[in-house]
């Protein structure tokens, strides 16, 4: 299945799907030294983001999220891209400053966690396979 | 979004790889909000300066920034550091934070970014005018410049405040399209309205009241006669923090007010609301406060030229700072306030503030008359709250 979005940062990415449909907080709800995602109630708690396609359905918190994924990247630890159903700016910007490939207007909720996915920056497209 | 023919050749890498970044970024945020155009901006304020915030991935960043040969085509100032610059010994600094402070500030003003360091920027000389656009990061200067000023801004992060530093535009949406400048909710309010605390009692109370309201209410504020520069900064900065509100309007006080009627829709706030928005900032007893700070935005002159009148022939007891942006620091200096204040044992902290500082773990309980203070004492650093007006926090300092 192929979902049509739209392009926020372009790249071309093939991975396993990490979803979740509650935001992220990327400053202070993902540790930027390991992956894991530690923002306390998040059903994600726990889990590793990196190599991982992200979906979720948008940002929230500081404005210095962005600098995390920035960070990640650089630390060998981001996603490998994100998908969202309505991009904000935190989100955006820390794709684009850390050329994360991410797509948006994506109904996130037919993605289920685990699928394998494969997410086309420049097209805005997600192509959904199985476990 | 259109891009002019500049824009895309600042996109195609022409004018190297910090502004293509930049134009990346503005270019991404003006698909999302669904602008049209770009703006030419008159001036930029860029949050995201301490590095308590930034960490080393914001500061690799800022280098790459520089080092690709980002550099401000227009006006552009910093907003507070973890430290006083000059004198980060007395507040208790450790020297691997100030070396990398350091990195951050020679990162920005290698990109031609004056290094202000204030929350305050309209009293440090980043003052636009009505109905001019720039691109504002820290909230609290938003709400101001929108507002009381009535130049118009968006609230920026701290990269895409860089964006527009570097590229000297920004995307037209949200505030800077007349359209989204209505006020939406008309707020009479009811109650005296004297200290900078209640200012801040204020800003909470409507806050928290527009939560629910729509995605961005624009408040028509009845009940208010007149309001000093001081309280209007202790009243942007709460209601910029409680209700992430970017622009409200006063008839009397604020210039697009005049604009518009009150709208139908009602809010009012009544004396039992601004107590109640003061209690629930109070969790702290006055023993168990060992750490006392002023100036959350930046204090301005007059407020040192009071706090001197205070302290003068008196000794504090606690931790207690004064935090403000450096020139008025200066100007109190040659008026003789600094060395009245300093000599009673309070810190005059220039270049920094107790939200940005990285004072994690040092402190209890904090005094202040900032309502803004209050959220992140305890949001960031754990720490309990003693909400009080100005003279009554000089008095937790004596006690």
């Amino acid at each position: 299945m192929k979902l049509q979005g739209r392009r926020i940062y372009p790249g071309y990415a093939a991975g396993q799907a990490l979803v979740t449909a509650m935001g992220i907080s990327f400053f202070g709800g993902v540790d930027p030294e390991t992956g894991v995602v530690v923002e306390k109630g998040h059903e994600l708690q726990g889990q590793s983001i990196s190599g991982k396609v992200l979906v979720f359905a948008s940002g929230k918190g500081s404005t210095v999220g962005s600098y995390t994924l920035y960070r990640l990247k650089r630390n060998g630890l981001a996603p490998l891209a994100i998908v969202n159903a309505a991009c904000e700016t935190i989100t955006a910007v820390g794709c684009i400053i850390a050329e994360i490939p991410c797509v948006d207007q994506i109904p996130i909720e037919r993605i289920e966690n685990g699928v394998q996915i494969i997410v086309d920056g420049n097209l805005g497209t997600v192509e959904l396979g199985g476990k | 979004m259109e891009l002019s023919r500049h824009e895309q050749a600042l996109l195609a890498g022409q004018r190297g790889r910090a502004a293509q970044k930049a134009m990346e970024i503005l270019a991404a945020l003006g698909d999302i909000y669904g602008a049209e155009r770009t703006v030419p901006v008159a001036s930029v304020q860029i949050a995201g300066v301490s590095y308590d915030n930034l960490g080393q991935a914001g500061l690799e960043f800022l280098a790459e920034m520089a080092d690709g040969g980002g550099r401000a085509c227009v006006l552009a100032t910093l907003n507070p550091a973890g430290m006083d610059v000059e004198n980060w010994q007395a507040l208790g600094i450790d020297a691997a934070f100030v070396h990398n402070q350091a990195q951050v500030l020679g990162a920005f003003a290698r990109m031609n970014v004056v290094t202000t360091c204030s929350c305050t920027p309209y009293l440090v000389g980043n003052l636009p005018h009505y109905g001019q656009h720039v691109a504002w990061a820290e909230s609290s200067a938003v709400c101001y410049a929108n507002s009381v000023l009535g130049a118009r801004t968006n609230r920026e992060g701290g990269p895409s405040a860089l964006a527009a530093a570097l590229t000297g535009r920004t995307p037209a949406y949200g505030y800077h399209l007349e359209e989204n400048r209505r006020p939406t909710l008309t707020v009479q309010v009811r109650g005296p309205l004297g200290e900078t605390s209640d200012w801040g009692a204020l800003g909470k109370a409507i806050g928290d009241a527009l939560q629910g309201r729509g995605e961005n209410p624009v408040p028509y504020i009845t009940g208010i006669e007149r309001a000093s520069l001081e309280q209007l900064k202790s009243f942007c900065a709460s209601l910029a923090t409680y209700g992430g509100s970017a622009l409200f309007h006063a008839p009397g006080i604020t210039p697009e007010a005049a604009c518009h009627k009150p709208p139908r829709e009602m809010l009012i706030i009544t004396p039992d609301d601004l107590a109640a928005a003061q209690a629930s900032l109070n969790d702290a007893s006055a023993a168990e406060v060992d750490f006392v700070s002023l100036g959350c935005p930046h204090l301005s002159i007059h407020e040192l030229a009071r706090l001197a009148g205070l302290l003068e022939g008196k000794r504090v007891t606690k931790e207690f700072w004064l935090t403000t942006a450096r020139p008025t620091r200066q100007i109190a200096e040659r008026m003789g306030y600094a060395q009245v204040i300093e000599a009673s044992g309070a810190k005059i902290a220039a270049d920094t503030c107790c939200v940005v500082a990285p004072i994690r773990g040092r402190f209890r309980a904090m005094a202040t008359d900032s309502a803004k203070a209050c959220y992140y004492a305890y949001a960031k650093n754990g720490l309990k709250t003693r909400f009080r007006p100005f003279d009554q926090v000089v008095a937790e300092a004596l006690r």
